[in-house]
């Protein structure tokens, strides 16, 4: 079946803009696809429909010298629910923020909106973005689209999820330690995760603030450009945004890239890759070398330490950024007796268990005496880390991963090992805590299930991502929707 | 009581508000006394996603403080999170500076008499300040609920931290003195202690004869937020007296904080500081690193205004007595006042013993400062002027100050007015007269040709001469006496 959400965004904001077709008639094609998916899939937390049209029909009646200056004219967008909107509730996947309503948008969203982009829905997580699975979300978890029994990755998962089956054909995301890849390779589609300090962090719900970034999912590398290009740039109200000029993602993306040069470490192949991951990405790469590109396996030492050196930095930094969920404020307050049972029962009541241990733990990490061996230890490990992709740039242009280690795992069947689930983000935390840009795109299928491949730049280089996934899709057969009723 | 057998031990933490029209991370307005939680935003009330930008100009408030402190300036410094629950502080952890401040090692110099002590200051560093509870009811135990008003959250403040270098609570209250007069000629705070934008915090440990350990292991009492100066020093007072007996009696001293009680005059335990806060410290990842400018350094240092210390000594360069230097010095419009006249007169001496007596009286009266008086600093000079070239006397110069202070005008005007400068010396009009005769031959000789209408202009022109105060019978005579001499 050929329906509107067969249109990429670009293709989309074209028609629209032109008004070959209306935002309002669109915009009815993705609202029908959520009736028919979402029951299943379980991608969104909150949607409002009758908002959405009224902001389709706003698009179109717009006189044409106007519309035609967006670059996202009547594209819906579905905006993960750690990034606060005023015009939705914005839980974070927490009970602890049921029902709370943000009274500002954050930038990114702002952004897309002042662009024609229509929010439609915000997307399922894994609660205050910590998990792999969206398993971890305090309102039920979302499906894999291609499996409903499945996990779709995580915490990004809804966002990926409603991607994949057409609910909308761009979705922001946030990534802390592989939020985007992950959910987007285990879903079959593109994600991106930009370079620290490129897209604004204003109004996305902290988890860990300097590993955090916002970034776009798509079914296409265009699509993931187009929104890149319209959420990136420096921000006032972020003082780690930074003020390095956008370049034009989409005017050299189509053009092939030669004299490629791509670095395979071998620590990302090796031990804990499932070997079905490994050979469709290394088939993947034997492709890419018969097209003229350079692979050289390189070495990166200390990536054996970046499970561990994440699994410090990122609890200590949101054991302090979910310190003001205190029942005080605003959202959840459980029944207390006095101030200090007030803080306890309501962080106890309102947070899930995998919050809870990440807010444990790193207590634990900034605590007097434990501080120098653990939070100042793992600071220099992620300097060495920062190092080894220096030296790897040195000689080669980007490095190529599996975005996650295997295939999206059945639901459940991780939930009672945390240790288990925290590898999941072997692929991509490096990225996090190198500051870099890192893309995920599909390189193929086994059995049905997508697997993706991770590509790191240096620093600001999303270009040249975007341009070397870009030659990965052309290459890369897949189905054009996973799901039997799409 | 106390004796030779202890030494007393005193530092001071010293919170100053920054006077910036902003918050410290947000562009919420920086006031006193509004309607509660009017000056918030989804910053300073810590909702999910904020983050926090820096204030550039409390940034070159603080700095400025840290120099005049004589403060070495970090060019590099950092913001870390200071972290413990409690509902008046929205994030549940304050954006302060811990071990990397933007100033370091100063002294704030106190005088005894000709002696200078330099207290010196171990740190200087940049914090958000947290809300404020209103419990509802007479007191917190039987409250029956609390009210959480965030207009003061984020608010900048630098905190102050002296060594433990003062000996006395007469040597606190110096210290306090000299600094709150130092930051006032920054004009960088409210400084009131009243209103919260100035607080204070003193440690107080007494140090044993022989005791050969190092201070910080002493057993501390803080005594937090007194609210005036004299306060501090009554606070210390007791506490050396407590602590004193409590040793003599071979009891122990606990470290811990303690309130104090203004009208009993007393210190009150507040809570044990054995189980101490861990506030795990760590820096903040949602701002950069502190970069300051070298040259932007030099000319914060260049802009600063001469400050108390540099003026005690210009005015006993001057000549004035100390008692009066001191006077002048502790209020930062006095000096700039006395400072405006400078460049009009020479004679200092007149100019302050005018300025601390009747100007004061006059301004005091009218509750004004010195920076609101009528009277500008050139009035004054133009009034001692007056006096100084003998036109009037002291007592009829108090007398024109009073009308100037109430009407705004100059003192030539009211002394005009008032009839106290009309010139009736024959011997000084007379050189005049002869010179205006010889200016204006032709209408001499009109007047001798009997055209009466040649007196007046004659007189107009001694009038204009003399600025209009040349008495005109003297000058009606004296012209009269000069064409009838020169006609003979």
């Amino acid at each position: 079946m050929m329906g509107v959400p067969d249109y990429s965004a670009k293709g989309l904001a074209d028609a629209v803009r032109s008004g070959q077709v209306s935002a309002e008639s669109a915009m009815i094609g993705y609202l029908e696809r959520i009736r028919a998916t979402e029951p299943e899939v379980h991608a969104l937390l909150a949607q409002d429909q009758d908002l959405a049209l009224s902001r389709a029909q706003a698009v179109d009646r717009m006189p044409l010298d106007q519309r035609s200056q967006l670059a996202l004219a009547g594209v819906p967008l579905v905006v993960k629910d750690n990034i606060v909107t005023e015009d939705f509730p914005t839980t974070a996947g927490s009970r602890m923020l049921e029902g709370f309503r943000s009274p500002y948008t954050a930038t990114a969203v702002e952004r897309a909106a002042a662009q024609g982009a229509i929010v439609l829905a915000k997307s399922n997580l894994d609660e205050f973005g910590m998990g792999s699975s969206t398993e971890h979300s305090a309102f039920g978890p979302t499906k894999n689209p291609w499996d409903l029994t499945r996990v779709p990755g995580g915490s990004s998962g809804g966002s990926a999820a409603a991607v994949a089956v057409g609910m909308a054909p761009l979705a922001l995301g946030s990534d802390t330690g592989g939020s985007i890849r992950q959910p987007a390779a285990f879903c079959g589609i593109v994600g991106l995760k930009p370079t620290y300090g490129r897209v604004s962090r204003y109004g996305l719900i902290a988890y860990a603030s300097s590993l955090d970034q916002i970034g776009p999912l798509a079914r296409t590398v265009e699509d993931v450009g187009l929104l890149l290009q319209v959420i990136s740039g420096q921000d006032v109200r972020d003082a780690t945004s930074v003020e390095n000029p956008v370049p034009d993602y989409l005017a050299q993306l189509k053009r092939p890239l030669e004299g490629l040069r791509v670095g395979m470490p071998k620590e990302y192949f090796g031990q804990g890759i499932d070997p079905k991951v490994r050979s469709v990405v290394e088939k993947m790469l034997d492709r890419l070398a018969a097209e003229g590109v350079t692979v050289v396996e390189i070495e990166m030492p200390h990536t054996r330490y970046a499970i561990a050196t994440y699994y410090l930095i990122a609890p200590a930094e949101a054991s302090s950024n979910l310190s003001r969920y205190d029942g005080i404020r605003y959202g959840f307050r459980a029944p207390a007796t006095d101030l200090d049972s007030l803080y306890r029962n309501t962080r106890a009541q309102g947070m899930g268990e995998e919050v809870q241990r990440r807010i444990l733990l790193g207590t634990h990490v900034l605590s007097a005496g434990y501080y120098d061996q653990y939070y100042v230890k793992a600071q220099k490990v992620r300097t060495l880390i920062r190092r080894d992709f220096d030296e790897a740039f040195q000689t080669v242009d980007l490095v190529v991963t599996p975005s996650a280690p295997d295939l999206p795992f059945v639901l459940g069947s991780r939930s009672d090992d945390p240790m288990q689930m925290y590898l999941s983000d072997i692929c991509t935390v490096t990225a996090n805590l190198a500051g870099l840009p890192a893309l995920s795109v599909p390189a193929g299928f086994d059995d049905g299930l997508p697997i993706g491949m991770q590509w790191i730049g240096p620093a600001w280089s999303e270009d040249l991502l975007l341009r070397a996934g870009y030659m990965v899709e052309q290459m890369v057969e897949r189905p054009r929707w996973p799901l039997w009723r799409t | 009581m106390v004796d030779e057998a202890y030494r007393v031990v005193v530092g001071l933490e010293v919170h100053v508000e920054l006077k910036t029209r902003t918050k410290l991370f947000c562009r919420c307005v920086n006031a006193f006394g509004s309607a509660p939680n009017t000056q918030t935003c989804p910053v300073c009330l810590g909702l999910p996603g904020v983050l926090p930008v820096l204030n550039r100009n409390a940034v070159y408030l603080a700095v400025k403080a840290g120099m005049a402190l004589h403060c070495t300036i970090r060019s590099v410094s950092k913001f870390d999170r200071k972290q413990y629950f409690y509902p008046d502080l929205p994030k549940a952890y304050q954006i302060s500076q811990y071990d990397l401040p933007f100033a370091e090692w100063g002294f704030v110099p106190i005088a005894d008499g000709a002696e200078v002590k330099r207290i010196r200051i171990r740190r200087v560093h940049m914090e958000e300040d947290a809300g404020k509870l209103n419990h509802i009811g007479q007191n917190l135990k039987e409250a029956e609920g609390s009210l959480v008003d965030l207009n003061r959250a984020g608010v900048p403040l630098i905190e102050i931290v002296s060594e433990p270098d003062m000996g006395s609570a007469e040597e606190a209250r110096r210290y306090l003195t000299e600094l709150r007069t130092i930051l006032s000629y920054l004009d960088v705070s409210d400084l009131r202690m009243e209103e919260g934008s100035m607080r204070c915090d003193a440690n107080v440990s007494l140090k044993p004869r022989g005791y050969q350990g190092s201070l910080e292991d002493l057993p501390r009492v803080e005594v937090k937020n007194v609210n005036s100066i004299r306060n501090v020093g009554r606070a210390i007072e007791y506490e050396i007296e407590r602590q004193a007996a409590r040793l003599s009696q071979g009891e122990r001293i606990i470290k811990e904080t303690r309130g104090f009680d203004d009208g009993r005059g007393r210190t009150y335990s507040q809570r044990s500081k054995e189980e101490a806060n861990d506030y795990r410290y760590f820096p903040e990842p949602d701002l950069p690193p502190l970069v300051l400018d070298e040259s932007w350094l030099t000319e914060v240092q260049a802009s600063l205004p001469l400050l108390p210390e540099a003026w005690r000594e210009r005015l006993r360069d001057l000549g004035l007595a100390s008692q009066d230097v001191e006077v002048l010095v502790q209020d930062r419009v006095q000096v700039a006042f006395l400072s405006e006249t400078l460049s009009f007169t020479d004679d200092v001496r007149a100019v302050s013993s005018w300025m601390l007596s009747d100007m004061l009286r006059l301004l005091n009266e009218r509750g004004l400062g010195f920076d609101q008086s009528p009277v500008s600093p050139k009035d004054l000079v133009d009034l001692l002027g007056f006096i100084a070239d003998g036109k009037i006397s002291g007592r009829m110069a108090k007398e024109v100050l009073d009308k100037m202070f109430e009407s705004g005008e100059s003192a030539a005007v009211w002394v005009k007015r008032l009839g106290m400068a009309q010139i009736t010396d024959d011997s000084l009009l007379r050189g005049q007269v002869a010179e205006v005769l010889a200016e204006h031959g032709k209408v001499v000789a009109d007047y001798r040709a009997g055209k009466e209408r040649a007196f007046g202009f004659l007189v107009g022109q001694m009038m204009k001469r003399t600025q209009g105060q040349a008495s005109p019978e003297v000058v009606n005579r004296l012209l009269k006496e000069a064409l009838e001499f020169d006609a003979q």
